[in-house]
């Protein structure tokens, strides 16, 4: 391969001198370009080996960091922030299911003490109910009594009522007896036709 | 990149010839006047020896594609460390974007390579992250792309493939060789299949290697040379009116680059998982 890049070197050399001056060209490629190996420098086999020590070099401290520092800090970093991302969702999970059972919870109370109202309300219904019915009877009771004792005084006075009349007709009789015929009649007889006029 | 390149080229040029005044002038004036020679769309990827310095005679100087590789490695280390270090249960915009780029490879790896292919992991996440930094921090005007070097790429194609082979054999013993033999295929079939799955085998590293490679080196070379057209329109004339027109073109292959860029650096990962796999589960 050297070969091929000299005869290319010796080829191009003519080149690429305008571009610099003729004059001092051929000094300065001398001196920078080394052994003045070729125009295409990756070729050129002077070039191979400083590149390669350094490579090496470089390559390898670049491996040692990489593996003894760069790699496992950054693994860690994963797998530490798996850990956590996967303990954080557990304790959420746990958290939720507990929010679950509070509210299943709450809700069992809630149907529980809604039973229990309604119970209550429907005691109270019932209560109030028999008790009006019961108040309500008594006064019933109370008022049909006084209703017969009312009857019972109406009846004593119409018998009242009726004794005095017999004795106003048997006193009135008596007295138109007496104005038409001017005899006096005992009081005895005048009731006892009155009782017969009044049986027939 | 390319520019500064440039300035030091130049700046040793004025040293020499005592110009030192004129350099940056004459900077300018070549490319209005010679706009089509002055864009070079290879400079981009030259390597430049910001520290030269060899050991034993092995050339190992601070390049810029040395400094681009600590670029990367600061990026990477910065995303994935920096951000990181608080530890955010809610993380931050930086670690968010870390642990994206965690789990995306650590489901690609799980999802190709299985759970034994995870001890691999920090392996394929490296490469990913390097690839991927390197390749976006090249993407940034001036600045070099390291896939754009064929011997980057191959020695990271070579460093999977050795590492398949070696897991391979460790974990299989000679069972590894089930790779080459096809589940349930007729032997005559066979005689010509091994042969194929062996060249296949052998492949790998370099269509791994020059996929990366191509991909990135094409994608520069074309915006080089877009950006070279406007250059070039707008010292010539009247047609400077068209410039805007290649601006638009490389601001939209500016966003395809950024994609396959991306893509790129996610394939090279998949095809690590897909051949590490191939070293766990042989026999297919």
């Amino acid at each position: 391969m050297a070969n091929i890049v000299l005869a290319a070197a010796e080829e191009a050399a003519p080149h690429e001198s305008p571009a610099h001056g003729a004059t001092s060209h051929g000094a300065t490629q001398g001196t920078v370009e080394h052994h003045g190996g070729g125009d295409f420098p990756p070729f050129d086999v002077n070039n191979f080996t400083p590149q390669l020590v350094w490579l090496a070099l470089i390559f390898g401290m670049l491996y040692v960091l990489m593996s003894r520092v760069a790699l496992p800090r950054i693994g860690s970093i994963l797998s530490e922030r798996e850990s956590r991302i996967e303990s954080d969702l557990s304790a959420s999970r746990e958290l939720q299911a507990k929010a679950q059972a509070a509210a299943a919870e709450h809700d069992e109370t809630l149907r529980a003490t809604k039973a229990q109202a309604q119970g209550i309300g429907r005691d109270a219904q019932q209560q109030a109910a028999s008790e009006t019915q019961a108040r309500r009877s008594a006064q019933e009771a109370d008022f049909a009594k006084k209703l017969a004792e009312a009857d019972a005084q109406i009846a004593a006075a119409k018998a009242q009522a009726l004794a005095h009349i017999e004795e106003i007709a048997t006193e009135a009789a008596g007295s138109i007896l007496e104005k038409l015929t001017g005899a006096r009649i005992a009081a005895e007889t005048l009731r006892g036709e009155f009782k017969t006029v009044k049986a027939s | 990149m390319c520019f500064v390149f440039r300035l030091r080229k130049k700046r040793k040029t004025a040293g020499d010839n005592g110009r030192a005044d004129s350099f940056g002038f004459a900077e300018t004036k070549g490319r209005t006047q010679r706009p089509g020679q002055a864009m070079n769309p290879i400079e981009q990827f030259e390597l430049q020896r910001i520290a030269p310095y060899s050991i034993g005679g092995v050339d190992v100087s601070f390049t810029n594609s040395s400094l681009f590789m600590l670029l990367a490695a600061l990026a990477a280390v910065l995303l994935t460390i920096g951000a990181t270090s608080k530890r955010a249960l809610v993380p931050g915009r930086g670690q968010a974007a870390a642990e994206v780029l965690y789990e995306f490879i650590a489901g690609t790896v799980r999802q190709t390579a299985g759970k034994e292919g995870m001890r691999f992991f920090p392996f394929v996440f490296t490469l990913f992250i390097f690839i991927l930094m390197s390749n976006l921090i090249g993407l940034v005007p001036y600045s070099f792309s390291l896939s754009s070097q064929i011997v980057i790429t191959f020695a990271f194609a070579s460093v999977v493939i050795t590492l398949v082979v070696l897991y391979g054999l460790y974990r299989n013993g000679l069972g590894f060789l089930k790779l080459f033999v096809p589940h349930g295929v007729p032997v005559p079939v066979l005689l010509m299949l091994v042969p194929m799955e062996i060249i296949s085998f052998l492949s790998r590293p370099i269509s791994l290697s020059v996929r990366l490679f191509a991909n990135i080196l094409a994608g520069h070379v074309t915006l080089a040379v877009f950006g070279g057209f406007v250059v070039m329109l707008l010292g010539a004339g009247a047609w400077a009116a068209l410039a805007p027109i290649p601006i638009l073109a490389v601001v939209a292959m500016y966003a395809l680059e950024l994609l396959v860029n991306c893509l790129q650096a996610f394939v090279f990962a998949v095809l690590t998982c897909v051949y590490i796999n191939d070293a766990i589960h042989p026999g297919h």
